[in-house]
Parts: structure tokens; sequence; C-alpha cells
């Protein structure tokens, strides 16, 4: 039966009809919705397959292979940066091996809409080497899961499935099948010189990766290369994959290319098995390889002649491959005019936190504290606090933590520290935040850093954190408290503050700073908690007011500008500020942001 | 479209703020495709964006492949947001439609559907007001009834009635000015 499926769904899908018991992962846009997808699923069918949220990618990576170990089919997904925290254990799996079937799902994001990088994960792939499918439709995707999961068990090898943003986030009828009963895990068979194997069965076991590649690349190299279009006068093809494939196809049609120009489709990216693929481009005057984001499969032909892609500038080299991108570079291959076509106007509404964010009050308190601080940030729905100018850096996960320490310790050498004010997530505290906090206290650097705790993984869609008492599927787990570790970290200034009383969240960053410089100072550490009011429920229970800006405003723009609320405008008319109430959360704390008292509660 | 010899294909976009219930329309309209036995293909934004920026879907039916659409080929739009409509009307082909969520507009047949929707206690429904609106104005590939019982299918119970209320209030909208 066909059933209209996110592409994330779709994938999700294909891992329970492919028996998958034990998913894990840790949420990031574009992957988010396969794990919560899988749970209500595997929940619908009464299924006794697991998913988890795990704390970071790492860990999750780590306990699905587990769970492969012991026969377990299993998967971990995460986005394509959460592969770089799950970089170790990749590496060393394709080495031990797996029993179970175990896929790695890094959704990419080529653009990129919602990432620091466009990294290409089948990069990941060749250089761990595992095989890697890359599909073109979520159809495509979930059929992908059912081969993906019978190479990995036959061969004992992770195998990944690389779905990007467009395949993710695409909407689509999509072919179902029955989920099977969930057989569970037969159990571990000791094997040390496989599981615990040392440098010389290391050797051993990168000879017999090796072979297990050889021999895939064999048995599957030729069917996973498949003509898609073209008619028998065409001169030239292009190769391609992912859903640059599904453009390529689109636009092919469109410009009526389809008999000039054949069009071809790589389903494994890595083992690419390039005898097949010469012999089969054998008539074509000139080949363009069309792929998201780096030239993994062109990377693989030895001899390039005829061969143009990313690596002569044929396709550009950063960037999402739009259709809009991809006509050119077509119509440049077939040699027809490049078409003039509309520009899109720059004129895109920047997003911003939502009307009544607690994270907005903590970012306009510590600008106010401090407007001539250092702010490092981090990676969630407050990297926004750019728009309050209370975010100076955006590393990575956890970075801000590591980053504020750096800054002291370079400031410490020119002998005066300006205020360094890091900011955190809950989420990405507990993800990466713990061991650079540890590391922060033990070599005695000194900072404010302010966990800005909202009690979920906001940016995502509102995922359970290990803080919370609840895990993946609904069912209760226990809260690991960040006080509890904070204080184990061996921090000795720890505030809790609720950032809607602006006052007291000034005048406490301003305490926990001179903390912080004291005599026996390090990191001083506040905790603003406040839950995300898109969580559900939240807002029933908040106090709510009807705020209302009299004729005391004099237009200084404070609450449009300074403290940024999506609800507060500029009337131009009357050069006062305006509060939508379709759009204004009520939570008051304009009142206290503005300098001349002209917002109030009626 | 009236051409039934011919395959069906329509290209479409539907953009607004994050929030507006861009991803709720893509939803019932790909499920529409569906019912009728068409291929569709859609794609959505998720993430930073939905925080209040602008954001688009984007919909084929018919014999398509990749979701997204190149410049100058949308037969239709749906526009929920004014100040995210000019990032995304290059899309619109020179014969196609954009439908716009406003009180007036120069260039576009308009429907105030947040005014209407706040009227009925729930500004967020406007999405479905402007979706009756496209009804109204036969630009879609699937008529009224469908839509209809797809959106009571796809509506948790307590919202049904409402949002077929919204759905109607623009399918029988007869307040248009002919924009000047």
């Amino acid at each position: 039966m066909k059933r209209i499926l996110l592409g994330n769904e779709a994938i999700a899908r294909g891992l329970l009809e492919s028996g998958c018991s034990f998913l894990a992962s840790y949420p990031g846009t574009p992957a988010s919705e396969i794990l919560s997808s899988f749970v209500e699923m595997a929940k619908a069918e009464k299924s006794r397959a697991i998913g988890e949220w795990s704390i970071n990618e790492k860990v999750a990576f780590e306990t699905a292979l587990t769970v492969s170990y012991t026969g377990g089919r299993a998967a971990v997904s995460m986005k394509q940066v959460g592969l770089n925290v799950a970089c170790d254990p990749l590496m060393s799996s394709a080495y031990t091996g797996v029993k179970g079937g175990f896929l790695v799902i890094p959704a990419d994001d080529p653009g990129p809409h919602s990432s620091q990088t466009e990294q290409d994960s089948r990069m990941m792939a060749m250089m761990a080497k595992i095989p890697v499918l890359d599909p073109s439709t979520p159809q495509e995707a979930k059929e992908m899961i059912h081969l993906a999961y019978q190479i990995s068990e036959d061969h004992e090898i992770p195998v990944m499935l690389r779905p990007t943003t467009r395949i993710c986030h695409a909407r689509q009828g999509v072919e179902c099948r029955e989920i099977p009963p969930l057989s569970p895990p037969g159990g571990f068979s000791r094997e040390p010189n496989r599981w615990a194997a040392t440098p010389k069965y290391r050797y051993l076991l990168h000879l017999a990766l090796n072979k297990k590649l050889k021999t895939i690349r064999e048995k599957y190299g030729r069917d996973l290369f498949c003509k898609v279009l073209g008619g028998k006068k065409a001169r030239q093809c292009i190769i391609s994959s992912g859903v640059a494939l599904g453009h390529a196809y689109d636009i092919l049609q469109e410009l009526n290319l389809e008999d000039q120009v054949a069009l071809y489709q790589v389903k494994m990216p890595y083992p690419l098995d390039a005898g097949v693929l010469l012999d089969q481009i054998e008539p074509y005057e000139e080949v363009l390889v069309i792929e998201e984001t780096y030239p993994v499969i062109e990377m693989q032909f030895a001899m390039r002649g005829r061969i143009k892609g990313r690596m002569d500038g044929s396709v550009p080299n950063q960037g999402e491959l739009v259709p809009d991108v991809m006509v050119e570079t077509i119509q440049a291959f077939a040699r027809i005019p490049i078409e003039k076509k509309p520009v899109p106007a720059d004129k895109m509404r920047r997003p911003t936190l939502c009307p009544g964010c607690p994270h907005r009050s903590a970012f306009f308190a510590i600008r106010k504290a401090f407007p001539k601080g250092i702010y490092p940030s981090d990676i969630g729905c407050y990297t926004l606090g750019l728009n309050l100018g209370a975010v100076d850096t955006c590393l990575c996960m956890g970075g801000a933590i590591s980053q504020a320490a750096g800054f002291y310790q370079a400031y410490r050498m020119q002998g005066e520290v300006p205020p360094i004010i890091a900011t955190i997530g809950d989420s990405t505290f507990y993800h990466a935040g713990i061991p650079a906090l540890v590391n922060a206290v033990h070599t005695g650097a000194k900072f404010v850093l302010l966990i800005l705790d909202n009690s979920t993984t906001a940016m995502t869609g509102d995922q359970p954190t290990p803080g919370l008492a609840v895990l993946a599927d609904g069912r209760p787990g226990k809260a690991v408290l960040m006080e509890d570790l904070i204080k184990g970290s061996g921090v000795e200034y720890l505030k809790v503050i609720d950032p809607y009383q602006l006052e007291e969240t000034i005048a406490t960053v301003k305490e926990a700073d001179r903390s912080a410089r004291s005599e026996n100072g390090g990191v001083s550490v506040i905790i603003a908690r406040h839950p995300c009011l898109m969580s559900p429920g939240v807002m029933k229970k908040q106090k709510t007011f009807r705020m209302e800006v009299t004729e005391d405003c004099v237009g200084c723009q404070v609450c449009v500008k300074d403290f940024e609320c999506p609800a507060i405008t500029l009337d131009e008319a009357s050069d006062k500020a305006k509060i939508d109430p379709h759009l204004c959360s009520g939570c008051g704390v304009c009142v206290d942001v503005c300098p001349t008292g002209a917002i109030r509660k009626c | 479209m009236s051409d039934e010899s011919k395959p069906m294909k329509m290209q479409m976009a539907i953009t607004g703020r994050g929030g507006q219930g861009v991803l709720f329309l893509t939803k019932i309209l790909t499920e529409c495709a569906l019912e009728l036995g068409e291929e569709v293909i859609a794609s959505e934004i998720h993430g930073m964006a939905m925080r209040g920026g602008s954001v688009i879907s984007t919909l084929k039916v018919g014999n398509f492949r990749g979701p997204l659409i190149r410049g100058g080929q949308a037969d239709l739009m749906l526009v929920l947001d004014e100040g995210s409509m000019e990032a995304f009307t290059y899309l619109l082909s020179k014969k196609g439609t954009l439908l716009l969520n406003a009180e007036t507009s120069r260039s576009y047949p308009c429907i105030d559907a947040t005014g209407l929707a706040a009227g009925m206690g729930s500004p967020l429904m406007a999405n479905l007001v402007l979706l009756g609106f496209a009804l109204r104005h036969k630009k879609l590939f699937c008529d009224y009834p469908l839509v209809k019982s797809v959106t009571e299918r796809g509506s948790p119970p307590r919202f049904k009635e409402e949002n077929v209320k919204a759905l109607d209030l623009g399918f029988l909208y007869d307040g248009e000015k002919k924009p000047r």
C-alpha cells in the first residue's frame, strides 16, 4: 500500500520493515524525525524495537553497534556533523565488523540550510572503508535499507545510507510492506581477537576489510549503476546520484534533451566499480558527473580524460545543487544557450527567537551587564542570540565552554581579561559541554558560563534531554540533574535564576563575573532556567499579560532593535512602538526593557 | 489542466513565516495527489528557518523525480506572509497564478486570510482559508470535496470542525476586489 511519507519517515519505516531492533540518535536537522518516527511507528505496531535519544552521537553509535555485536539488526542516525562526533567508533567498527546488520545514517545538508558545513558523509564512508548507498527519493531510501542490511549482514560490515536534506524533508507516496515480528538479538559470542583486537590483529582485520570491499564491489557494482534516461543518438552522458539525479531527470525532460544526453544513476558511490562504469560509458564522447556535495564518484575515475565534474570546475564546488544551478551546468555541457532566468530577491525574513523566548531576556541581560564582553556561544536556537549582538562564536557542539577557556588563556597572557560570558543550551551542555567544563575548572580558567536551560532540545523539535525523567518513547527515565554534574565538576559558584526576571539576571551576571575574578575564582556558572514556550503545555501553565504601549513611547526602538521581539515593530505613522497581539506571547519582559516605562501590562 | 488527454503536470510553491502552517498545507495537498493516483513529490524546510524566518515548500504533481522548482516554473503560488513573498516570486511562471494573504494588493488576487481566521478565533488557521481561496479560483489539481475530506481526515478531532470552517471561509469568500 502507498502512503505519503516524509523522507525521514520512509527511512524509519524501512528500518522497521527490515527488522531493525535498536535505533539510537541525537537530534539534528535534517535527521531528527528518523528516530521520532521510528519510535511512533514501533509503538503503533506494538513492536518491541527500541529507539533511544542518546546524550551524543558517539554514545549513540557505540550503543547501537553493540546491539549488532550481539546479532541484532541495529542502526544509528544523526546529522552529518554528528558523524564527526561519532568518527572514532566509526573508523574502528569498520575493522571489527559487525554481526547483526548495522546501518550508519548521517543526513547531509548541502546548502547548508541548518548546519556548520556542507561536508559529504560519503567521504567519511570512504575514509572508514565502508559501503555507502545514496538514495535519490524517499521511496528509494526505504528500498535501499533492505539492501543495506543484506550487504551488512552478508559481509559483516557497517553500511552507510547517506540521505540529504532534500530526501529527508521530501514528501512522497511510498510503497509500504508489512512490519515483521521482531526477532531479538541472539547474544554475544566472545571473540577477543576481533572485538578487543590489539594492533597486530588490527592489521589482519584491515586485510579482511579490504577483501570484503573487493567482494562487495564485484557483487553489487554492476547492478547499482543503472541507465535512467537516454536515446541511441546520445553522444554525451551525465552520471549522477542522490537528489541531483532527480533534478537532472526533470531538467533533461523539460529541455527536451533526453535523446541527446543520457542519464545514469550511481546507487552505491563507494566502493565504485570504475571498470564497469568505464565500459558502460564507452560510447559517450563526454561525461559529466553531478553529485552532492564533494566529488566522491568523480575522484574514483583513475583517468579523467573526457570526465567533467567538480574537479575541472564544470560543477560548482560549493552550495546546494538546486535545479536553477544545475540547469546552467547542463546547458553548458550540452552546448546549448544558457537561458536568462529570473533571479531570487534577497528578501528573506531572517529567523529570530520566538516571542516570549526566555533566551531573548538572558541575552539582553548579558548585553546590559557587560556591553564590551566576549560572548562564545554554541549550537541551537540560541545561536540566534546573534541578532541581539550577544553571540560572537559558534564552532561546534560544546565549543562555547572550551572557547571561553581559550579566550581566558589568550587574554591572561596580555594581563587584562575582558568579561567572558559563554552561553550553551541544556541539551548541548549534556552532549559535549561536560568534558569541556571539567577541563576549564581543572586548568583554572576564569569566566562566566550561562546555561540556557529551556528543558528541551528546542531547535530540532522538542526532543527530551538527559535532564528530564522521560525517554524517546515516553517511558520514564532517570533525570540526571545538571546541578549535580556542575558541582561534581568542581565549580564553586552556581546560581539558578529565571531569565524573565531581567533585573535579577543582570545583577547575577555581574556578581558571577566578580566571583570568577576573585582570588579563588574559576568558572562561575548560572543556570538560566525557563521552559521553551513551544513545548506542549508550557504556555497554558505560564502567567500571560495583555500588553500595551502608552503615549510615553519616544520611539527609541530599544524594544525593536536591542530586544528584537518579533511581536514589536515601529509604527511609522505615529513613530511609536506597536505590539502585534497575534504574535505577542504575553510574557511581559518588555516592561523591564523599555527605558521610558512606556510598555505596560493592561 | 483541462486537457484530459495530457498527463497531469503541476508545480506549485507555498510560502510564509515559520509557524504559519506551510507544512500542514503541503501535507494535505500531497495526500490529495495520492488519492487521485498521481505521482507527487514535495520539499519542505525544517530547522532554524522555522523560527519566524521565511519558509517555502514546493510540490510537484506528475512525472517528476526532483522535489525542487526552477525559477519561472511554478504554476501556482500560495503566499501566507506578504513579507516573505518577494524572496520567492522568481519561481512563478509567466502564466502562473499567485494568491496572497493580505488585506489589499496591487498585483495579485488576495484575501485577508489572517483577519478572517482571527474572526473565527484562531488566526493560525489562515493557511486553510487561503487554501479554500485557491479552490475558489479553481487553480489546484484537486477539487473542494477531495480537499475537504482529506483535511477532515488529517485534522486532530478537536480541530476538525474548525479546520473545515476555515477552508469554507476561503472557498465561499465573495469580497474579492480585482487587483488594481
